[in-house]
């Protein structure tokens, strides 16, 4: 592992605050591109390749995928304390919110100021959405250079974005596949 | 009171366990127990529970307000422990089992498997969603946008994002 070395250790209050900044900040979601920026990018904590595993298991695992990887990453850095703090911090901020906005919206959604707060929560989401791609076009270009590895990105791609093959049948195929893959390139 | 937070607690819990690939895995059968099954939500205030709660992170606290609905702050409560409490218990088994094999040859071989998955995952869902949504031609735009923006400059994210929405209420949402 080139930059293995050159991750830097956690503390338990600093993982709470960034999922505390994490979970302030991802409204409109884009949640994954929030937590690679912040932990990968800006702390440190994971290289890529951390990064990436944690996100492949947070799929494996039943639940929302995206409270799995900060359980995971909460746990690689600081053990089930820091799953805790993760969770919670993460949590906080949006659950604060959703408990005090929702009565108003469900009040307003009907009036033209709700209509434009539709309006503009649609257009986040899409920005949104764009962000997770965006997230995975830079995390391709550092760490799929080989054909090979491209060649298993693009069939994901395709098989559950365009002709919606469930996620499950698409992981049972090409998980093997990929690990063949790099089993035959250690071989060599 | 008491056995509606029960029903709330063996609904989510199980919902937890089945939602494979992401809490959108289960929204249809939430959907049937919530609305036909038990009558807690309407069809049209569960579409309204879903379109705020997915701009909330992590997207899928709609189980909070349908709690909430049925039986107050505590149905809230329980809601969201039944939804998030077994599926991380098993998220935690997962990365302790992957924490103890840190040192393993096969868990450096399986990263480097996992990571071209893990990448097609991100771009394929980003798509996916997209195409489940109603995305019409503005939202197409801004999604497009967004990623060229986000994949090849360094904007801060926010910013493109406030774009986003800006541009979506001004060509009429």
């Amino acid at each position: 592992m080139a930059n293995r070395s050159t991750t830097r250790p956690a503390s338990l209050a600093a993982l709470f605050m960034s999922f505390l900044a994490i979970g302030s900040t991802s409204f409109g979601g884009g949640l994954t591109g929030w937590i690679r920026r912040e932990l990968v990018e800006k702390r440190g904590w994971l290289d890529d390749q951390q990064f990436l595993s944690c996100y492949a298991l947070s799929q494996m695992v039943p639940g929302a995928t995206n409270v799995n990887l900060a359980v995971l990453i909460g746990t690689q850095l600081r053990g089930v304390v820091g799953a805790l703090a993760a969770l919670a911090g993460l949590m906080l901020v949006p659950l604060a919110i959703l408990l005090t906005i929702g009565s108003f919206y469900f009040a307003a959604h009907d009036a033209p100021g709700g209509r434009l707060l539709n309006a503009a929560l649609a257009g986040a989401g899409a920005a949104a959405i764009g962000f997770n791609i965006a997230t995975g076009i830079r995390l391709a270009r550092r760490n799929v250079r080989r054909l090979g590895p491209a060649l298993i990105a693009v069939a994901i791609i395709v098989g559950i974005g365009i002709l919606r093959i469930p996620l499950l049948e698409v992981l049972l195929v090409m998980l093997p596949a990929s690990l063949a893959l790099t089993l035959l390139n250690k071989a060599r | 009171m008491i056995a509606t937070l029960l029903q709330i607690a063996g609904l989510f819990s199980l919902l937890s366990l089945l939602a494979f690939g992401g809490g959108a895995a289960v929204l249809p059968d939430m959907q049937h127990a919530a609305v036909e099954v038990h009558h807690w939500v309407t069809g049209r205030e569960f579409l309204d529970m879903f379109a705020l709660s997915r701009a909330i992170p992590p997207g899928s606290l709609i189980v909070v307000l349908i709690g909430q609905k049925a039986a107050g702050v505590a149905g809230g409560l329980v809601a969201l422990l039944a939804m998030f409490g077994p599926s991380s218990i098993l998220a935690f088994a997962m990365a302790r089992l992957w924490h103890r094999a840190s040192r393993a040859a096969w868990r450096e071989t399986l990263e480097q498997a996992l990571a071209p998955v893990s990448v097609g995952l991100t771009i394929a869902s980003g798509i996916a969603l997209a195409r489940s949504t109603e995305h019409d031609w503005p939202a197409y735009a801004v999604t497009a946008g967004t990623t060229l923006l986000l994949a090849f400059t360094r904007l801060h994210p926010l910013a493109v994002m406030a774009a986003g929405a800006a541009l979506v209420v001004l060509t009429g949402g």
